[in-house]
């Protein structure tokens, strides 16, 4: 690759591998990078200092950092379906092919026309929407609101479905590190060695932190050989595991809590399995999200450098001093030829030297201090930089790069540089978000004049840069001992043998947060455009508190969370209220650190694979019989069976229906709840849970039974059948079979433990089929042979019996949902296929039919049997006209407070059913019930139906509904009210909610 | 949040349901004050912000209930037994 | 000071020097006529409603930290009225109505915005449920539109249609529903009441009641005692301890409620869309954030944090409801402490300590009761009887039986 290609690049060194070159677009137009570069360093060796727009005003903007708190450079990466917006060019590695736009403007880069709106920034002050845009009324939402919902946004989302596939995982371990830098591999090392279980964790795809960024060297070597030989000894042992490209983002709970020292706590983290790749290889996820149950986590995540509030301080090319020395060392690029570096540290300066070093032309170092570090200034001379101290930059010039400085010196002489890139040092603010998610509060630090970590949530360390300890030989140690004493707090214990050494180095930090000689916008939050001037705003206004501050002008609210710059903002606030910035506070960290894509929250849980699909043993034979499926919870039931021919599926349910009625039918209701009762007590619990009597009922019988909640109100409903003595089995609706079991257990365990009664849900282990109509018998009968009688003698209505069919146990329950002859038999479910077969082939001579759902609701509709529509949790069984299910002759889960005058208020609605004058007439299920001749009105609403179906058999539409004095009303004509679905009411009568069969004798016969 | 089952282990507070404060005792149904006592029993709750001692039911596990004592401000888990009276197994 | 864009555009042109403070931080006065303890939405509205609507001239709102660090500033922002209940219906819709005047009402852009809240269904049963409270909504007057798939797919077509596990089979629509910005309705108010002579009085945590006899008449606070006539609680999600202090003893949890934004991206998602197949609502706000929430943590917690199963299941939710969700990154989470009721429903009602008025039980559904609460509950201090909206909200409905329960899951705060 040619130097003309990337003329930034310093013709040696780095961290990027030459022979790799890659070719990647921006903004459509190609260029070359090395592996091991980021996006951000590949742009800045090819010259392109300006890669995106502001938010509010905007500006041109350029890179600022060197990592994952970059506010500016980011970017749409990818296109299509895989388009990421908002992607930090300075953490995406590159690869060949990579394609990236920048975002906020249009038409283009060089020339947006939004910068339009900084001619109007004298208006675009903090919180300016609050106080305008309300005349007239309308006009918000018609044009000043679309106007800004426009405006605002940073990146385009893709809008279609994302391709890539995501995974979710466990980890366990006794010691989590976050973190690779000196600390966290010091601690890691120090953790490891001891025998403790170690996952270390690191966001970069390197690990050595800021020595791969720095010229260091740790015992006399290269630090970066250190960090080679360190990561040998990791992956030497067993139980040690590295996880690249991995960012822990939140500390959540495990058994520990907050401060509790012993027990376990949950880290989120998220591997970007695949994003340095144009694509995730076949079978390879994107990312993976960790869920990691650590008992001891030391968090080594360093700091990140901050800038300083000075004029024009967002101006393309002034970046801060470590990003420039990440650039020149690890990226072998130059920021810039001619340089300056403004700095209020030790660390400043030594931007200077390795830019001078790497061949730039050092022009100036501008430190505000006064007297810097004699040795800084012995070092400096070699460089041949003029120094400025005591003096500041007020503003920086150049609207689409930097393009000059104006300096004022200790004298207040105003000076202008010509430079085309600015190092900008104002201290570091420790990376301890983790160590406040739970609530903790940081300290503020005189030394560092930083917040750093106070009280330690239990079992997390910090170490390093991370707790305020800027100093290389700082981070080494303590890591070392951080990691060495959560092994040792766990009981491990071993050779040590960490002692590493660090030259020293100069690190003070002195407070300089704004210029207040600054010309022009001095930006204290990037991304959101905020600027000292509204925070001044802000407090003029009242908006004082660091919350109030954040949530009038947005700061540190945008991708980067205000990391390097929300506190000069609380600085500038402090000196306005003269309040200290430790008393100001700092707003409290909340998951994410750093933001992470929704799809790894996700994981596989998307589409279908969204919830698990609970299939039944006779789902294949449905399936052969042309079902259609529907979702019951988790289940799919079969809805229908449309047979050729047929017009739509009224047509196919109307036929099903007739076929049942009068002939036979088959129907699988495995997914019906099921629960096995066993015990000497097991009547007796039955008793108390259900609020009629069970006691009473012999071996071989089933019985219907109502189950309410202690409030009183009715839970569900279903059968017990008495198989053998001191053994049941219940059942439950589908969608409450989790519930009611709980609920059971809960009986069982704590009301009445010293019933002697064991329960096991067995939904799962029984196919159940129901088969009805009155040749029902006729088709048990030859299906089942010499098994068990079915006469109506040997087995009359709701008998039950458990017996052994070719071999296998069954169980036959003589009960009736849809109101027939009818019969449900059960198999252990891996039968349950054979069952289904033999079952409809025993009945193919007397022509049975499979029928679904909605043949099933059609059939109780007509017999005024109950499902969830109206056991909607605000029933009471006299509302449903089961008032005499409520025993007077014992207690019940429900009793006491089923008596409380609001659910035995007589004008509560009770269960009627409705017929419309004109049969064909559709009524819907929640339509609205009116008497004749009232206006619609909330007042006159008298109830609404709450189940309807079209009858072949009756010929008619009918429905069931809870209508206020229900049962005193019958003959009653009234209306239906269905606004949302139907213009006009339709007149129905009220009857009994019983159609079909009112007295029951085909169930008996 | 992670709670460790006395059957199964340390396990994630997805396996498990909550129902709330485990003060709760069915008041017998026969006395005069029933209705009331039942109302406050059903409905009036402690509340505390600090420890609390609450019912967890093991549903994707043993389907134990289990009596829980955490603290409602930091969701440390203090203690914890299996739930009842009697069914205490350290009670013996 | 009155805000428009003269006001703004003068104060441009003297560098906006003069803007004068958006409400007095006030300094506790020894008595009040009434005190309201809770400086969210809810208690500012309130004293304002007093001072508008009912002429009391000494008001103080009392704030344990800053105004609005409570609920008001940790929800979704959604503003609708489209429930069920003949005692939620007219007092929800009563609330929109004032949402939909407040910005000329405050004069302060709450930056109120109709653009509509969706509820999906993916169910016949779940359908017609809809359709029972849109007939209920529109039998009150309230708008309420159901439709069909192919109207969801005009309106929102990156939901998932094709391949969902649960297909999306109808909506209810109400256009009138939609956000308004949290932070500015509680500025709004706290400027409004301010200006009107209210004391807002920040950094005021109240640590007891003063009794005389059977009587409250005053509050103990980390500023000194404060005598009132009558005091009133608007402290959802502290309710249980504040009326602890009290002696109460009430039908309420606290849970904490987590609530997430995306990074800023270009207008995706015009309205407000709930999942009826999962726990999942998004909208998208003026800056450009998705803003998006689900369940319940499921557990009593003081903390105002959650943990990571119900991040994981919101996100599952928004993945198989917007399959473009998927690169789209979350920014920030948070967690709010709800007033869980055991019917799910608010209280506003006198206490059995005379002197002492509640508000609170707003379950995760405070926010767009804020007018209408305040409205209400300043109606109950003036007038030591409940307004007709509110009737239902009675604390001795749980006695009686009289619940008020939108989804009949009983007494299980986590069920709500």
């Amino acid at each position: 690759m040619s130097e003309a290609a990337q003329p930034k690049r310093i013709s040696r060194g780095g961290m990027i591998d030459r022979a790799r070159a890659l070719s990647f677009r921006f903004d459509d137009r190609d260029y070359t990078g090395y592996a091991g570069d980021t996006l951000a360093s590949a742009l800045l060796a090819n010259g392109i200092r300006r890669v995106g727009r502001s938010f509010k005003y905007h500006r041109s903007r350029g890179v600022l950092t060197a990592g994952p708190e970059e506010p500016n450079a980011l970017v749409e990466l990818r296109t299509g379906d895989r388009r990421e917006p908002n992607t930090r060019a300075t953490v995406t590695e590159l690869f060949a092919g990579l394609e990236a736009r920048s975002q906020n403007r249009w038409p283009s880069l060089a020339l947006d026309l939004g910068a339009v709106s900084s001619c109007f920034s004298p208006l675009f002050v903090a919180g300016f929407y609050y106080k305008t845009f309300m005349w007239p009324k309308s006009f918000w939402e018609k044009l000043y609101e679309p106007a800004i919902r426009r405006a605002a946004g940073l990146g385009r989302a893709s809008g279609q479905p994302d391709p890539d596939g995501y995974e979710k995982s466990f980890g366990f371990c006794d010691v989590l590190v976050i973190g690779a830098g000196p600390a966290g591999l010091a601690a890691a090392l120090a953790a490891a060695r001891r025998g403790a279980r170690v996952v270390l964790c690191e966001e970069d795809f390197l690990l050595g932190g800021r020595l791969n960024a720095e010229r260091c060297s740790i015992d006399g070597s290269d630090a970066v050989d250190w960090v080679r030989r360190v990561e040998a000894e990791l992956a030497s042992f067993a139980d040690v595991r590295i996880l690249r490209r991995t960012s822990v983002f939140g500390l959540y709970d495990g058994t520990a809590g907050s401060h509790s020292a012993s027990g376990t706590r949950t880290f989120g983290a998220v591997e970007r399995v695949s994003d340095h790749l144009q694509q995730p290889p076949q079978f390879q996820p994107r990312q993976r999200l960790w869920k990691i149950v650590a008992r001891r986590a030391v968090l080594a995540a360093g700091a990140v450098e901050r800038t300083i509030a000075f004029g024009g301080n967002d101006r393309p090319g002034i970046m801060l001093a470590s990003a420039v020395r990440s650039y020149v060392n690890r990226f072998a690029v130059l920021p810039g030829r001619r340089v300056a570096v403004f700095t209020s540290t030790d660390d400043g300066w030594k931007a200077a030297f390795d830019l001078s070093e790497a061949g730039a032309s050092v022009e100036a170092l501008i430190d505000a201090r006064g007297e810097p570090p004699a040795s800084l200034i012995e070092q400096l001379r070699a460089t041949g930089a003029r120094l400025y101290a005591g003096s500041r930059v007020v503003e920086g010039h150049g609207s689409a790069g930097l393009s000059g400085v104006t300096i004022m010196d200790s004298q207040a002489r105003r000076t202008r540089l010509r430079v085309d890139a600015l190092a900008v040092s104002g201290g570091w603010n420790p990376n301890l978000a983790l160590a406040t998610h739970t609530g903790s509060k940081p300290r503020w630090s005189e030394r560092i004049h930083a917040f750093v970590p106070d009280v330690l949530p239990g079992g997390l360390a910090v170490a390093g840069a991370a707790r305020g300890a800027l100093t290389l030989r700082e981070a080494l140690s303590e890591g070392a001992e951080a990691g060495a004493a959560a092994a040792e707090q766990l009981g491990f214990s071993g050779a040590a043998g960490e002692q590493w050494r660090a030259d020293e180095e100069a690190s003070e930090v002195a407070p300089l947060w704004f210029v207040g000689e600054s010309r022009g916008k001095a930006f204290v939050d990037f991304q959101h455009d905020v600027t000292h001037e509204d925070v001044a705003l802000a407090a003029r206004e009242g908006f004082r508190s660091v919350e109030h501050l954040k949530r009038y002008t947005t700061l540190g609210m945008a991708t980067d969370q205000g990391r390097t710059s929300a506190l000069n903002a609380h600085a500038i606030m402090s000196a306005l209220t003269g309040r200290s910035i430790a008393e100001l506070g700092t707003p409290g960290a909340r998951p994410p650190c750093t933001p992470v894509a929704i799809g790894a929250f996700a994981g596989p849980h998307r589409g279908r694979h969204f919830r698990p699909t609970r299939r039944t043993a006779g789902h294949g034979w449905a399936q052969e019989q042309g079902a259609t499926f529907i979702e019951a919870g988790d289940w799919l039931r079969a809805q229908w069976f449309a047979q050729p021919g047929e017009s739509d599926w009224q047509a196919t349910v109307d036929r099903e229906v007739k076929a049942v009625r009068t002939r036979v039918g088959l129907c699988d209701v495995s997914t019906l709840g099921k629960v096995d009762i066993q015990g000497r007590d097991a009547a007796k619990f039955l008793d108390r849970v259900y609020s009629n009597v069970f006691s009473t009922l012999p071996v071989g019988k089933v019985r219907y039974g109502l189950m309410l909640r202690e409030d009183g109100f009715v839970l569900d409903d279903g059968t017990s059948a008495h198989l053998s003595p001191d053994h049941y089995v219940m059942s439950t609706t589908t969608a409450n079979a989790q519930r009611v079991l709980q609920h059971l257990e809960h009986a069982r365990q704590l009301l009445w433990p010293d019933l002697d009664v064991r329960l096991a849900s067995v939904t799962e282990q029984w196919a159940q089929y129901a088969i009805a109509g009155p040749e029902s018998r006729r088709l048990l009968e030859q299906a089942l042979g010499d098994a068990l009688s079915v006469s109506n003698q040997a087995f009359p209505y709701l008998a039950c019996a458990e017996f052994r069919w070719q071999g296998v146990p069954a169980r036959l329950f003589r009960i009736s949902f849809s109101g027939e002859l009818a019969y449900e038999l059960a198999v252990p479910a891996q039968y349950g296929d054979a069952a289904v077969r033999a079952i409809a082939a025993a009945g193919a001579s007397l022509g049975v039919v499979p029928y679904g759902l909605e043949s099933l609701n059609v059939m109780r509709i007509e017999k005024g049997h109950l499902t969830g529509n109206e056991l909607n949790g605000t029933t009471t069984a006299a509302d449903l006209g089961m008032g005499r299910l409520m025993s007077t002759r014992k207690d019940f889960i429900g009793r006491v407070l089923a008596q409380r005058p609001g659910l035995t208020d007589p004008r509560r609605p009770a269960l009627v059913g409705v017929r419309p004058i004109d049969p064909y007439s559709p009524v819907r299920s929640g339509a609205h019930f009116l008497s004749m001749g009232e206006p619609p009105t909330l007042e006159n609403d008298q109830g609404y139906v709450t189940s309807a179906a079209f009858s072949p058999m009756l010929n008619s539409w009918i429905a069931l509904g809870l209508l206020s004095r229900g049962r005193e009303r019958l003959g009653e004509r009234i209306r239906i009210h269905d606004p949302v679905r139907s213009g006009t009411d339709v007149e129905v009568e009220v009857v009994a909610p019983v159609f079909f069969d009112p007295a029951g004798e085909r169930l008996v016969t | 949040m992670r709670i460790p089952c006395p059957y199964c282990g340390e396990r994630d507070v997805s396996e498990f349901a909550y129902l709330g404060d485990a003060g709760y005792v069915r008041p017998d149904p026969d006395t005069a004050d029933a209705p009331r006592r039942y109302v406050e029993a059903v409905y009036l709750r402690d509340n505390p912000a600090g420890p609390h001692e609450e019912l967890w039911f093991h549903s994707q596990g043993c389907r134990q209930w289990l009596q829980v004592r955490r603290d409602t401000r930091t969701h440390e888990i203090l203690g914890l037994r299996v739930a009842g009276p009697t069914a205490d197994p350290e009670a013996g | 000071m009155r805000y428009s864009i003269f006001t703004l555009a003068r104060q441009a042109f003297s560098g906006h020097r003069r803007w004068s403070e958006a409400w007095r931080d006030a300094e506790p006065r020894p008595g009040y006529d009434v005190v309201v303890i809770g400086g969210g939405g809810h208690g500012l509205a309130t004293a304002y409603y007093l001072a508008r609507n009912h002429g009391v001239s000494r008001i103080a709102v009392l704030e344990r930290g800053w105004i609005g660090s409570g609920n008001a500033g940790r929800n979704t922002t959604i503003i609708r009225s489209n429930y069920l209940l003949a005692g939620n219906n007219p007092f929800y819709e009563w609330s929109l109505r004032l949402w939909e005047g407040l910005e000329q009402d405050l004069n302060y852009n709450t930056m109120v915005s109709q653009r509509g809240v969706l509820n999906l269904c993916h169910t016949d049963a779940q359908r017609d449920a809809f359709a029972r409270r849109g007939n209920a909504m529109r039998m009150h007057g309230v708008d309420a539109e159901l439709l069909d798939p192919e109207q969801i797919r005009q309106m929102l077509p990156l939901l998932d249609f094709d391949n969902a596990r649960f297909p999306i089979r109808g909506g209810l629509l109400q256009r009138r529903g939609g956000t308004a910005r949290h932070d500015a309705v509680v500025w709004g108010f706290a400027r409004a009441a301010s200006a009107l002579g209210v004391d807002v009085i920040q950094n005021c945590e109240v640590t007891g009641f003063v009794r005389q006899g059977e009587r409250i008449c005053g509050v103990q606070t980390t500023r000194g005692t404060i005598h009132a006539d009558r005091i009133g609680m608007a402290v959802a999600g502290s309710t249980s301890r504040v009326g602890q202090l009290a002696g109460l003893r009430l039908p309420i949890e606290s849970h904490v409620l987590q609530a997430f934004v995306s990074e800023a991206i270009k207008p995706l998602i015009h309205g407000v869309v709930t999942f009826g197949a999962g726990h999942f609502y998004i909208s998208q706000s003026d800056k450009g954030g998705l803003v998006f929430g689900g369940d319940i943590d499921g557990y009593n917690s003081y903390a105002q944090r959650g943990n990571l199963p119900t991040v994981e299941d919101v996100c599952e939710g928004g993945m198989a409801l917007m399959p473009a969700l998927g690169r789209v990154r979350m920014l920030r989470s948070w967690g709010g402490v709800m007033d869980m009721t055991m019917d799910g429903s608010p209280i506003i009602d006198r206490t059995p300590v005379e002197g002492l008025y509640l508000n609170g039980g707003w379950c995760y559904g405070g926010f767009k009761a804020t007018p209408a609460s305040g409205w209400c509950f300043a109606h109950l201090l003036a007038r030591g009887e409940s307004h007709e909206l509110a009737r239902a909200y009675r604390l001795d409905r749980f006695a009686s039986g009289h619940l008020l329960s939108e989804k009949g899951q009983g007494p299980q705060p986590n069920l709500h």
